[in-house]
């Protein structure tokens, strides 16, 4: 999802720079605040993890694999500051030292990885947590809010190209959409299992970070109004012109497939169209909330698969 | 907050510590493109960027002008082509991979070649710039220029300890893979079940062990005076 130099103009450019340079500043400003001096090096400690993580290949479909993005990971063990941080760091070290991501498209690769994906990692986390308690509770919690922190910031790089010209809509929204549906399973899976082996291997680290670093008000506010007028500005102007550019989808859909970098499966409702339901508008709707609920069946069986059964201590 | 400066990149420790070649290994070379101030190679570089992405392809003297200076550059740098070109080659797969989404649309060509050397431009700018900077110095800038300390602490501790956690996160990796079974990617159904917990199990062993080198790298900086 790392945009290179050349895909964002320069009005996209400097907006999601702008709106990265806010949400990362209002990260370091929470974290100077509340985190305790002892964990200023676990943010670095975090950056490189990250990092290393992002290595490590999982199979996606097809032969082909996929990595972590690891913001829900980092959010839900260190919370959402510390996280938009060490996302920020990976990207500028991949950036300066790699030349991974261009430049210019920093900011929008920030706001995409750093800022998008760790609140909507960290909000559905935290709302599903309320609803689930215990074990099972937390693995659910953990493997849905990674697959939406993917395919959230997946639309927002939608965005961001199509309103620089670069890509239209309605072929960036489904092909980062549709194949970060798939992407985002991995890492939904991913971010599970680790949480689950750190709660084997030292439980402590999990409690501690999770319960002290509990949702800090003004910074989550914060980081709402950046991603929130981030996601107004990148992706709501398409939002309403969607129809129009449903026929071509279908039509370029065929040999999508084959020209991606990354050969997919097709997703069950692929071309996000149902037929037999007339208002396209509708019918993305609809095939959006399809998948978010399979993909909510999907962590629940996990849990209760991964979890034998809700003991008395986590109860 | 002082950790960035003091960091020398060359105290990594040699080949046998780290499997991983830098990818930044040339930035330490001598040349007279090395001994530029970092401040000035970080602010072309900037402007080359986003000139580049900036203009429209019909100015042509700016893509013909900035390919020649970069030429020139690298001509002047010592650092060998084959490197940059191979440099290059890994790196444009990531391009090409977006730059296809934009085939489809009217006068899609068009747009696919003026991103394609866009890309390649800033690409070739951005590589050249790592390899003729080394990241402290790069670090130094950003601090100079205001960057907030925390982040630019978190940056200089990250580039310390990227390679080792690699190292230490492959390790771990074979260590797994040499004691208890051989994952297939295209094996049975329970190996890739094996496959997803053995990875879910590195990576939470890979988080235990930073946070507790976290600890030790925080008392060792109380110990040499950190704030």
């Amino acid at each position: 999802m790392h945009i290179p130099d050349g895909f964002v103009d320069a009005k996209t450019a400097v907006t999601s720079g702008v709106l990265a340079v806010t949400g990362v500043g209002i990260a370091l400003w929470q974290a100077k605040r509340t985190l305790p001096a002892r964990r200023v090096p676990m943010l670095g400690l975090a950056s490189a993890f990250v990092f290393a993580a992002q290595m490590l290949n999982f199979p996606v479909a097809g032969g082909t694999s996929g990595h972590l993005i690891g913001a829900t990971l980092v959010a839900v063990l260190l919370g959402p500051s510390a996280a938009a941080i060490a996302l920020a760091a990976v990207l500028v070290v991949q950036c300066f030292l790699f030349n991974d991501g261009g430049l210019t498209a920093l900011g929008a690769n920030i706001f995409n990885m750093a800022i998008v994906a760790t609140l909507v990692g960290y909000g559905v986390y935290r709302l599903v947590r309320r609803f689930a308690p215990g074990q099972r509770g937390l693995i659910l919690a953990a493997a849905f809010a990674g697959w939406c922190s993917t395919v959230a910031a997946a639309i927002s790089c939608a965005g961001q190209l199509a309103i620089s010209g670069t890509v239209p809509w309605s072929v960036s929204f489904p092909a980062m959409a549709g194949v970060h549906m798939l992407i985002g399973i991995g890492e939904g899976l991913i971010t599970a299992l680790v949480i689950l082996a750190i709660t084997k291997l030292r439980a402590d680290l999990l409690d501690n970070t999770t319960s002290s670093v509990a949702t800090p008000v003004t910074a989550f506010v914060g980081f709402g109004l950046v991603a929130a007028l981030g996601l107004a500005l990148f992706v709501s102007p398409f939002a309403c012109k969607w129809p129009d550019g449903l026929e071509k989808i279908a039509a370029t859909l065929g040999f999508e497939h084959h020209a991606l970098e990354k050969p997919l499966l097709p997703a069950p409702i692929s071309n996000y169209a149902l037929p037999g339901i007339n208002s396209a508008v509708v019918a993305t709707a609809l095939a959006g909330v399809i998948g978010t609920v399979i993909v909510f069946a999907l962590s629940w069986v996990l849990a209760r698969v991964l979890i034998p059964k809700p003991t008395a201590e986590s109860r | 907050m002082g950790v960035g400066a003091g960091i020398d990149p060359q105290t990594h420790g040699g080949k046998s510590l780290m499997h991983h070649e830098f990818l930044d290994r040339y930035s330490r070379l001598d040349s007279p493109v090395h001994r530029l101030p970092a401040a000035l190679k970080f602010v072309l570089a900037l402007i080359f960027v986003f000139v580049t992405v900036a203009l429209p392809l019909a100015a042509r003297e700016w893509f013909i002008g900035l390919f020649a200076m970069l030429v020139a550059i690298a001509a002047l740098s010592r650092i060998p082509w084959l490197f940059l070109l191979k440099r290059l080659l890994f790196l444009e797969p990531f391009v090409l991979g977006v730059a296809v989404l934009t085939l489809f649309q009217p006068n899609g060509i068009r747009v696919f070649a003026t991103i394609f050397v866009r890309s390649t431009l800033c690409l070739l700018t951005m590589v050249l710039l790592s390899n003729t900077t080394p990241f402290a110095t790069i670090l130094q800038v950003l601090r100079r220029v205001r960057v907030p300390a925390l982040f630019v602490t978190t940056l200089a501790l990250m580039y310390r300890y990227l390679f080792v956690l690699v190292d230490e996160a492959e390790r771990m990796h074979r260590a797994r893979a040499s004691r208890t079974f051989t994952p297939k990617t295209s094996g049975n159904h329970a190996h890739r079940i094996h496959l997803w917990q053995m990875l879910g199990t590195v990576i939470g062993q890979l988080f235990v062990r930073s946070t507790e080198r976290a600890e030790r790298i925080y008392a060792a900086m109380l110990a040499r005076g950190w704030r």
